[in-house]
């Protein structure tokens, strides 16, 4: 059956997850991702069983749950990053934009254009730090000139935050900076090529808390253009940066809700024993 | 019941006598292969140090009319027997070229007779007793005296063994060389980047992998076998020369340069190609821009060690006939060469003892050249060594 296909054109019947109950009256409500049906092996292994979530621009959406539970595994399915992993199959929909991403047509590496990614362990390009972030935009021919890429690779170090720290050694290695400016330049790489979104898998688990906090609050400043997707395993990360949380247990979404009304009152009672530290 | 320690350091003495035991069989192997080394490199240096000198002889030369047609009469009697004939024999072509040569006499450093030259060395010799008084006179005159032996690195290989020189063995190995470069290393690093970023982990790409590997331990005479039936026989490709010997080379040094360029391929961590991957490269761009500048150093220094195995290589040139006697340097990928290597096996062959010192002198330079390559892709690898 193409799901593509009955998606367009059958109303779909309301989902029990995916449409959260907000209280946050700033919060846009606009779809970036609607995800139907997804599930994926890896060979035998079962890892996401029927996940159903929309994920809405500019926001924070964070994904929490124990360790193998899918969350990563469904990130990366997103900008089709398990494409490199082989032995993986996938069956259901990720729709970006009226296309799904998983779609034969589909180019991967223009959808890796639009949806950008961070990684848990930074990893600049061991080139300089300017390097690292114009490589990407000259290569989508996002600049022509010299002077628009040094405005490029400005801007975006600007808004990663970094833009003083590194303006008066741009020709430096990336790889000599600290632990969470490597991170900042993986992010001002990451938003060089304008994506719509960008996920984050954990990218704060090796940084100390300073460095953390400041990704945070970069994350706070970027949903503004950007919607983030993000994992993590710091429950008071999730409460303090997302919009919205996806709690993962087993391959599946228990529950997705406002990221208040989650922490506050979770519906489920597993997801409950989760957020109180009960286990994971 | 708990153990005192005297206990079980008693039950600990025997299993400590045995670490020390191993380590010194150990330090042992160690020390005996050192001292071969020492003894192959004080025999190679004693012999062929030698060889670097030669023997050479101040005449009074006669251009004359008649020297130009018989050319013993160049020099005086006393010494004819003693000059190279080698030398000799060039007069008449010499004043052919340059005829204001015609009427000149004068003193001349002149190359001596191979046998003059192992005397002065104290080697074995068949000279005469009355043409050794003469030397000695000679010598004690200042006439007679070993200097550097420019001719060796000069010239090509001949039956005179104050003649024979290492240059067109040099020159073909250097040819041979480029020729297996220009075959190995494109063909190797392609291969090994498309096992290693393309193709899929299936079995035939594991069948791929195990036979390439085993490729690198087939004996290396099979290799001339092949370049034989195939190129000489089949394509028709010249015998003897760089050529087919760099065809056939390339053939043996592929596996290597595949098996280094996987592993420098290997340790690029992922990591750099998820981040590529990340900001949207195609697999292409991925290995181009990220992967082989990271991989490079590794697969030059792989390739180096390659290259420095094949050039030591002689049995396969065997039997596409690059072991040959060349006096010529070389000029074209198509005219019959040999190599170092298989100079130093038909100098070995030689009945004249004085060609030990020539033989022991090619292997020198040889080994100096292979030293220096594997210096260099030492030196490469330790200065673009990353550490993630």
């Amino acid at each position: 059956m193409n799901i593509q296909a009955a998606s367009r054109h059958t109303p779909q019947p309301a989902p029990e997850v995916g449409q959260p109950v907000t209280r946050n009256a700033n919060a846009h409500h606009e779809l970036s991702i609607r995800v139907r049906d997804l599930s994926l092996w890896y060979g035998e292994t079962q890892a996401l069983n029927k996940l159903n979530i929309d994920i809405y621009q500019k926001n924070v959406t964070a994904l929490i749950g124990p360790s193998g539970c899918g969350k990563s595994t469904f990130l990366r399915c997103l900008n089709r990053m398990n494409d490199l992993i082989p032995g993986v199959s996938i069956r259901g929909l990720v729709e970006m934009d009226g296309r799904d991403v998983n779609a034969v047509k589909m180019d991967e590496v223009a959808l890796r254009r639009r949806v950008g990614m961070v990684f848990q362990k930074p990893n600049p390009f061991p080139k300089s730090i300017y390097e690292n972030v114009a490589y990407a935009p000259r290569m989508h021919d996002l600049v022509s000139r010299k002077s628009e890429q040094d405005e490029l690779v400005e801007h975006a170090l600007r808004e990663a935050g970094l833009w003083n720290e590194v303006k008066d050694k741009l020709h430096q290695p990336g790889t000599s900076l600290s632990g969470g400016q490597q991170q900042r330049l993986c992010i001002a790489r990451a938003i060089a090529v304008q994506p719509d979104v960008i996920l984050m898998d954990e990218p704060t688990s090796a940084l100390d808390p300073i460095s953390t906090a400041t990704i945070e609050d970069l994350m706070d400043k970027l949903k503004k253009q950007f919607t983030i997707i993000t994992v993590t395993h710091n429950m008071q990360q999730a409460a303090r940066v997302a919009d919205y949380t996806a709690f993962f247990h087993l391959g599946e979404i228990i529950e997705y809700n406002d990221t208040q009304m989650m922490f506050s009152s979770p519906a489920t009672k597993k997801a409950e024993d989760y957020i109180t530290g009960r286990y994971g | 019941m708990s153990q005192s320690f005297d206990d079980i350091s008693a039950q600990l003495r025997k299993r400590h006598r045995k670490s020390a035991r191993l380590k010194w069989f150990s330090m042992g192997a160690l020390g005996l292969a050192g001292l071969f080394l020492v003894l192959f490199f004080t025999d190679m240096l004693n012999k062929g140090l030698p060889a670097f000198q030669q023997a050479q002889i101040q005449v009074q030369v006669d251009y004359s009319e008649q020297a130009s047609q018989i050319p013993l009469a160049a020099v005086e009697e006393e010494v004819r027997d003693l000059v190279s004939r080698g030398f000799l024999r060039t007069i008449p072509l010499r004043m052919k070229n340059d005829p204001e040569l015609l009427g000149v006499q004068r003193s001349e450093w002149v190359l001596a007779d191979g046998q003059v030259d192992q005397y002065l060395k104290g080697h074995a010799n068949k000279l005469r007793d009355d043409a050794r008084e003469r030397v000695d006179r000679l010598a004690a005159e200042g006439r007679v005296a070993l200097k550097f032996n420019t001719t060796f690195f000069t010239r090509g290989d001949s039956k005179m063994p104050e003649l024979a020189g290492i240059m067109s063995a040099a020159v073909g190995t250097v040819m041979t060389m480029l020729v297996t470069l220009a075959i190995a290393f494109p063909i190797g690093v392609m291969t090994a980047l498309y096992l290693e970023e393309f193709a899929p982990d299936n079995r035939l790409t594991q069948i791929i992998e195990i036979n390439i590997n085993n490729l690198a331990a087939i004996p290396s005479i099979l290799f001339g076998l092949l370049g034989l039936a195939i190129f000489i026989n089949f394509f028709g490709v010249p015998r003897s020369t760089p050529l087919v010997g760099g065809m056939t080379l390339a053939l043996m040094t592929l596996p290597v340069i595949i098996i280094s360029t996987r592993t420098a391929l290997r340790s690029v961590p992922d990591s750099i190609r998820h981040a590529a991957f990340g900001v949207g490269c195609s697999r292409w761009q991925v290995v181009r821009d990220h992967v082989l500048p990271l991989a490079m150093p590794g697969i030059m220094t792989g390739s180096i060690i390659g290259l420095a195995q094949a050039m030591g290589e002689t049995a396969p040139l065997i039997i596409v006939g690059m072991v040959a006697f060349i006096p010529d340097v070389g000029a074209s990928f198509t005219q019959a060469a040999t190599v170092l290597p298989a100079q130093v096996f038909t100098w070995s062959g030689e009945p004249d003892r004085a060609f030990i010192e020539k033989t022991a002198g090619g292997i020198l330079v040889l080994l100096t050249i292979l030293i220096f390559l594997n210096a260099t892709a030492v030196i490469l690898r330790k200065k673009f060594e990353r550490r993630w």
